[in-house]
């Protein structure tokens, strides 16, 4: 029996210290017309041979293209102690640490890990994680509800540039309580977010202002305007980073004049492995004034009886557990397998390595848009400062030319035609310090033929 | 006695910086004279600089200051703790799943969506619903997911004065709080002191105003509620809907399916009932299962299968949708796990499940009994899990349950959760699961005893506990007061 230790001999004695016949007994109290006798929809067991071959056989079928897709979820080198340590039988099998002194490992991993993302984002504390980037700006905007008492309208502007996933689930998880997201419109030609469409806001009770840098598209925000004008009308500001590139960017805490009230996004990129979009891990940080209206699993450190450090989860009066009903979100996990591979992933490149591994992304980046702009039919949608994302206007449609690239391992980027039409038909490409000159070369080399054909054809 | 192998307190990774020093896995510099100042950062964020080994040795120490169940006894209550197989991690850790972008096209995944969509079948036939989405990331995303989808058959229905959501006061925090979050309103009700719903108060609560009710079946209380019948019927009655918990699914996995005991929705833990990991506190996995009626709003992607090939059912085939809940189709990683899971123990294994965590429930309930402690259910069966209450240890020997817990620390036994559900008083709620052995259940007994013994010759020992791990008894309220969550740079 897998993963059952029972002999029949156990069973036996079990039963009779219980002082029942059959372990079918134990289930007597369970109204007899609700049971059921087998489950016709689940196949028989395999052994763990046969699984892993089949297994095996499914992933050898989708193989390993070549990757220059970002869009949320980026392919970066993980160095090879961040799993090794990660999926420890000590760590990858605990749980939530509630018992402090047998669970100071994850504790002290929690603070350290609070305390990277916080240095990063240049903002006082940090919690130890959320599900993901996308369920994380969905908290920020409750959290900035909670946090600004004066404001009474519930409104969130979000600008088009914010990724379109993460404004939807924003919405989805927010509209049970009232809250209004707006969106704010872009620049065609810059891709960016117009500072002066906020004028028109000017004066009215708007609760955050949410901006994305680098954006969706990798162009650079003016962030400092943007921030200027919230501070000067009065409104919270939500930063959504990607941690990578805040070695080279500025972070949220010195944005404008005052900096960001909560800066957030998605983890993944710090040694979380793409894996169809999850595991990933968001995070979360904010000032220290508004700690207390942060969801999520905090670790603090204190001392223990005799006065030696050591470190517990703190402030959990805010937590479902403790308020239920009146907790400042249902969350009852943080990502703790995931924020321990970011935060080892961050021990082992520190300052200067996670620079370089953003700068190659901005360099490599250039590199791929110079070589597929070469080939007619593709040009930049925009010209100002970008990380490791752009887009590229194209002579026809995305879609079929996706598929033909894929069909030769080549991943050739995002679609934008279902969320931004407005551009016509666009994509969305990255590449990281994973990709180099020769993949970018192959990649120029299919798009160039394939545009050529389809000309010819 | 045996617990953590490491005592001492490990430095900050901070603490073991030096400047200048680097750890293997480093790429070349690269200009970047294209980013004007204006965006820049100023100065470099304060990371540590450690070399590989470092690094190594610091993550490994810190694992071992844990207790887990690959290393203890990890009897929490309502979280399932059982073993996690190594070969569900090793082949949702192939590189090809690893490496594949969720955005790549679907003719790049088939065999991903394969498992996924195989998943989903799989977890319908356990269930007994008509459809699955595997999107929610945890066990409180998908109890969100639920009652968002139960908002949302009402108000398709125009019944729009349905805002209130019934939940027993046995229930899991995150049940409440989940309600608020979905702008419902909480009408709690009693439970009986046999543990059951108590179907008059349950009476009192229902109106017009009734969305629906949250239940977990078996409860927290670790009974099966033998009146979900009349349960059922009141609730649909009434014109709400009713909501499945599936925290405890591990219980009945295979013996009955929430879907012929009537709910209309159930969020699956896979982290608890499948056996993925629990990873120090996430990830989790909360894929929800529907009946047929709340089937059009199912949150999406979700895989659908058109002849031989698989491919990703969105908002364009799912109009009616709640819509999205992550940035892709949720933690697909954890998804795997659950699918090997289910693979290697197949529809007996499913049933193996739930007889065999059943069969050591009550044992332990038992051998805990003639042991001389008191089950707060003594007239009936345990579940998957039961509760023990030490009120009359703490009123005789003034020793809580707190105190207890502790102590099973110092004993290598992880405790049992403790002081929940909020309705027992000092109580332990003990899940054993069915991945443990006869005689480490006997050592637990054991462990129980001799603390007692201890609490009668030497109580201020026990409350002192534990006394053999990196810390002792840390001051909770100094973390509160005097915030410290994050390490600052000397002179920051």
């Amino acid at each position: 029996m897998p993963y059952i230790p029972h002999t029949s001999e156990d069973v036996r004695a079990m039963l009779d210290r219980i002082g029942v016949k059959a372990i079918d007994d134990l289930f007597d109290e369970i109204p007899k017309a609700l049971r059921v006798d087998s489950l016709p929809g689940v196949p028989a067991a395999l052994s763990e041979m046969e699984v892993a071959r089949l297994v095996a056989m499914r992933a050898a079928t989708d193989g390993r293209p070549l990757n220059f897709i970002g869009a949320g979820a980026y392919e970066h080198h993980i160095p090879a102690p961040v799993w090794a340590l990660t999926t420890r039988g000590e760590i990858y099998s605990a749980y939530t640490p509630y018992q402090a002194e047998a669970s100071q490992g994850t504790l002290q991993i929690m603070y350290e890990f609070q305390s990277m993302i916080a240095g990063l984002t240049a903002m006082d504390v940090s919690n130890a994680s959320l599900y993901d980037g996308a369920s994380a700006l969905a908290e920020a905007c409750l959290m900035a509800v909670r946090a600004h008492r004066r404001s009474k309208s519930a409104r969130i502007l979000v600008p088009t540039t914010v990724n379109p996933t993460w404004r939807r689930v924003a919405s989805v998880i927010t509209e049970g309580q009232g809250l209004v997201l707006e969106e704010l419109p872009y620049s065609t030609d810059q891709g960016t977010t117009i500072p002066q469409a906020l004028a028109r806001y000017d004066g009215q009770d708007i609760t955050a202002l949410v901006i994305q840098q680098p954006n969706f598209f990798g162009q650079l925000e003016d962030v400092d305007a943007l921030s200027r004008w919230a501070r000067a009308n009065g409104t919270l500001i939500i930063a959504v980073v990607n941690p990578v590139s805040l070695a080279l960017l500025a972070p949220p805490g010195e944005w404008g004049d005052a900096g960001a009230d909560i800066a957030c996004g998605e983890a993944q990129p710090l040694g979380v492995p793409l894996s169809s979009g999850g595991p990933y891990v968001g995070f979360m940080t904010t000032r220290t004034e508004h700690v207390r209206q942060m969801p999520g699993r905090i670790a603090g450190r204190t001392v223990d009886l005799d006065g030696k450090p050591g470190f517990t989860l703190t402030l959990q009066a805010r937590e479902q557990h403790i308020r239920r009903g009146k907790a400042t979100s249902n969350i009852c996990t943080n990502q703790g397998l995931l924020m321990t591979a970011a935060t080892i992933h961050l021990a082992l490149l520190g300052p200067v390595g996670l620079e370089r591994v953003a700068s190659a992304c901005v360099a490599r980046t250039r590199e791929l848009v110079s070589a597929l702009c070469g080939i007619p039919g593709v040009r930049a949608a925009f010209a100002g400062p970008r990380f490791h994302e752009a887009v590229l206007l194209l002579d026809r449609p995305a879609a079929p030319l996706l598929e033909s690239l894929a069909a030769e391992g080549i991943i050739g980027g995002y679609d934008l035609s279902r969320n931004f039409p407005e551009l016509g038909p666009a994509l969305l490409i990255c590449a990281t310090e994973t990709r180099t000159t020769e993949d970018i070369a192959t990649y120029a080399r299919a798009l160039d033929r394939l545009l050529g054909r389809a000309v010819a054809a | 006695m045996s617990n953590t192998i490491v005592k001492q307190p490990e430095p900050l990774i901070f603490e073991l910086s030096r400047s200048g020093r680097a750890a293997t896995a480093q790429y070349p510099p690269a200009a970047t004279a294209e980013i004007p100042a204006q965006f820049r950062r100023r100065s470099r964020p304060a990371l540590p600089e450690v070399s590989e080994l470092q690094a190594v040795r610091h993550y490994t120490r810190l694992s071992q200051m844990n207790f887990s169940i690959d290393t203890q006894f990890y009897p929490l209550g309502s979280c399932t703790m059982k073993y996690n197989p190594k070969a569900c991690n090793s082949l949702a850790m192939l590189p090809e799943f690893l490496g594949r972008h969720p955005l790549s096209p679907a003719s790049t995944g088939q065999g991903f969506m394969a498992c996924m969509f195989e998943l989903q079948e799989m977890l319908k036939a356990v269930t007994g619903m008509a459809g699955v989405s595997l999107t929610p990331m945890a066990g409180a995303q998908g109890e969100f997911t639920g009652v968002a989808m139960i908002r949302a058959y009402h108000r398709a229905r125009g019944d729009l004065a349905r805002n209130e959501i019934i939940v027993p006061d046995a229930a899991h925090g995150t049940n409440p709080a989940t309600a608020t979050m979905c702008g419902m309103k909480i009408r709690e009700i009693a439970t009986l002191p046999d543990g059951d719903v108590d179907l008059a108060a349950l009476d009192a609560v229902l109106s017009s105003a009734t969305a629906g009710i949250m239940l977990t079946n078996p409860c927290t209380l670790g009974v099966f509620e033998r009146r979900i019948v009349e349960v059922e019927r009141r609730v649909h009655a009434a014109g709400g809907l009713l909501y499945y918990d599936g925290a405890n699914l591990n219980a009945i996995l295979g013996k009955v399916l929430p879907g012929v005991m009537g709910f209309d929705v159930i969020h699956m833990n896979l982290h608890k009932t499948f056996s993925t990991p629990h990873g120090g506190g996430g990830p989790g996995s909360g894929a929800v299962g529907v009946g047929k009626r709340l089937l059009p709003y199912l949150p999406v992607p979700i895989v659908g299968r058109d002849g031989e090939r698989y491919r990703w059912l969105d908002e364009r085939d799912l109009p009616e949708s709640i819509g999205r809940l992550s940035g892709f189709m949720g933690n697909a990683g954890v998804l795997l796990r659950a699918y090997v899971y289910m693979r290697i123990l197949g529809a007996d294994g499913m049933e193996r499940v739930a007889e065999f965590s059943t069969l050591n429930a009550n044992y332990l309930m038992t051998r805990l009994r003639e042991a001389g402690f008191d089950a707060a259910y003594p007239g009936r069966r345990a579940s998957h899990e039961f509760i023990i209450t030490l009120r009359r240890q703490a009123h005789e020997l003034g020793v809580n349950t707190m105190d207890f817990a502790k102590r099973l620390l110092d004993y290598g036994y992880h405790a049992p959760t403790t002081y929940f559900p909020l309705l027992v008083p000092e109580c332990l709620l003990i899940e054993p699961t069915e991945t443990e052995t006869r005689e480490e259940l006997d050592g637990f007994v054991d462990a129980m005893t001799a603390i007692r013994h201890e609490a009668e010759t030497d109580a201020a020992m026990v409350k002192s506990a534990p006394h053999t791990l990196p810390v002792r008894r840390l001051d909770d309220v100094r973390a509160a007061k005097q915030l410290d969550v994050a390490w600052k740079p000397a002179g920051a």
